[in-house]
């Protein structure tokens, strides 16, 4: 570009102008906001999210309190105590997560030989006070009963990956 | 009128300032509007990173390099594994190499669309920032169908990735690549010849080949000076040999040459881009070792000697050899390094990290000093601070 071409963009705002009509154009281009608590982005399979404990089909918890999940979580978020049940099979007697430990790294989800512990796709477990973030069993099994469905289709569709 | 000596104002800028880019408490003192001495207070976010990781299992210290340099986790995560690989003694599988480089590529154009947009923003325009977030939307989706995490995604382990890509996410890369150049050309009508952010970005901020290399400064910070060092062509690690690319310089050294690195800095890796995912080869994404990575899910319900390298692998970790390694890679801040100790358990015994933005920022004084107090806002933009790794 030549310095009087230079000089006459400059004088009439030329690259001021050329700018603004970039910004005018993009007002025509669809929108790529969505409206929030109405329409949600798309998540893949892999997304970790809120804990859920899950269970067997017929209403068996699946845990089994190896306490893998406990020994590899880098948080320390985790807390197990275990005894043999009536029935003679070994069970949890408490699964708590401290939510606000965890760093959602899914390293829980990857030890779990018996995929009971997952991160499932809910991301929307904001609470209004500190204590509603530390889960128990009863909150965690629950997790489970509530996004089974989900959480099932996405362990199938992530199977041949893991 | 006797004359009466004034002292030079003390002002404090930050820690809660919007241009103070997280966590920077700056005290200038002033002469009138220009600043005699600029001074960083870091370490409001220091999070004792460093010895965390040595109470933490090689696999579990991985997630604590996605928080230092948050904008582009995966690029420190790389740092690590390869320093762990090279301690002992592997290499990851041609795959995982390509992945990784696919998404250390990906974690550069997170940064450098935020570095710009925010910087931008700093020195007065606001809407490189609403499109930048558009596209950094984008590559932070691609981030989460691998990872399955937006932005901290412990995708990167000592001996390959996590997972394989799945299906379709190539594809879906690669239109993106088509469609991204244009975003570049949009940024750059906007900000390029803009005459308010060429006033406020040309000559301020100067640094000169011999001060930027005693500063000990690295990426973008030292190649808009004109140096072009780069690790991926200087020291090639991973695949980077097999890949063409130019590492762009700049003339002045301020910063609006480094502006303009950055932004050719990204078309680079969208060329980058192209290419790993024309060269992608099949195979393992993880060495098949299974003293060091775990056995395949499938393989560890049915076989009982996988169960048992599963437990071991997952409660007390591998144990890596004795020795010592610096391992740096060409985060898009800058050299990020990891120095690692192992002294043979399954923990490392020291872990020394080295980000690029610490020593961009302890040239804050030397950068500043004779500036306006405005232009330290934009030194500071260009300087691409994140406290998460100048802390942590």
């Amino acid at each position: 570009m030549s310095i009087i071409q230079r000089g006459l963009r400059s004088l009439f705002l030329g690259e001021l102008l050329s700018g603004m009509s970039l910004t005018f154009r993009y007002m025509f281009k669809p929108k790529a906001t969505l409206n929030y608590p109405y329409e949600k982005g798309p998540i893949s399979p892999r997304f970790r999210g809120e804990h859920a404990l899950r269970r067997y089909a017929n209403g068996e918890e699946r845990c089994i309190a190896c306490k893998l999940c406990e020994a590899i979580c880098p948080a320390q978020a985790i807390t197990i105590e275990a005894e043999p049940r009536d029935d003679g099979s070994r069970r949890t007697t408490r699964y708590d997560i401290d939510m606000t430990k965890c760093i959602y790294c899914g390293f829980c989800e990857e030890a779990c030989p018996v995929d009971a512990i997952v991160e499932g796709p809910n991301f929307e477990f904001a609470t209004e006070t500190r204590e509603e973030l530390f889960y128990d069993k009863a909150r965690l099994l629950a997790n489970g009963d509530r996004w089974e469905v989900e959480i099932a289709a996405n362990l199938e569709k992530d199977a041949p990956y893991r | 009128m006797a004359e009466t000596e004034i002292k030079p104002l003390t002002l404090n800028f930050g820690p809660q300032h919007p241009a103070a880019h997280g966590v920077l408490r700056l005290v200038l003192d002033m002469d009138g509007e220009i600043i005699e001495r600029a001074d960083p207070h870091i370490g409001l976010l220091h999070r004792g990173t460093e010895k965390l990781i040595e109470y933490k299992t090689y696999l579990q210290a991985v997630p604590y390099f996605d928080r230092l340099d948050y904008v582009a986790p995966m690029n420190q995560e790389h740092a690590f594994a390869l320093a762990v690989e090279k301690l002992l003694g592997i290499t990851a599988p041609p795959r995982a190499q390509y992945i990784r480089v696919l998404y250390s590529e990906i974690g550069r154009l997170l940064n450098h669309l935020l570095n710009i947009a925010a910087f931008a923003l700093d020195v007065g325009a606001i809407t490189p920032i609403f499109w930048a977030f558009e596209e950094r939307e984008k590559l932070m989706e691609f981030y989460e169908r691998a990872s399955g995490a937006r932005m901290h995604a412990a995708y990167f382990r000592p001996g390959g990735v996590h997972q394989d890509l799945p299906a379709g996410l190539i594809e879906d890369i690669g239109r993106f690549c088509e469609t991204f150049p244009r975003h570049i050309e949009h940024l750059e009508t906007l900000l390029t010849d803009n005459r308010i952010f060429r006033q406020r970005t040309v000559d301020i901020g100067i640094i000169s080949v011999e001060d930027a290399m005693d500063w000990g400064f690295t990426g973008p910070m030292l190649r808009g000076s004109g140096v072009a060092w780069d690790l991926r062509k200087a020291q090639p690690y991973e695949c980077y040999e097999d890949l063409e690319f130019d590492i762009p310089v700049g003339k002045n050294g301020d910063c609006f040459d480094r502006y303009l690195v950055r932004i050719e800095e990204m078309r680079q890796s969208i060329h980058i881009m192209q290419q790993c995912l024309q060269q992608m080869p099949e195979g393992p994404v993880v060495v098949q070792d299974q003293k060091l990575t775990p056995p395949r899910r499938a393989e560890m319900k049915t076989s009982m000697e996988a169960l048992i390298h599963h437990f071991k692998l997952y409660t007390e970790g591998y144990h890596v050899p004795v020795g010592e390694t610096y391992t740096a890679v060409e985060a898009p801040k800058g050299e990020f390094g990891v120095y690692l100790v192992a002294d043979g358990t399954n923990r490392p015994y020291r872990c020394k990290i080295r980000a690029p933005g610490f020593a961009h920022l302890s040239a804050m004084d030397f950068m500043c000093r004779g500036h306006m107090l405005a232009d330290s806002v934009a030194v500071l933009g260009s300087m691409d601070i994140v406290f998460g790794e100048v802390d942590r």
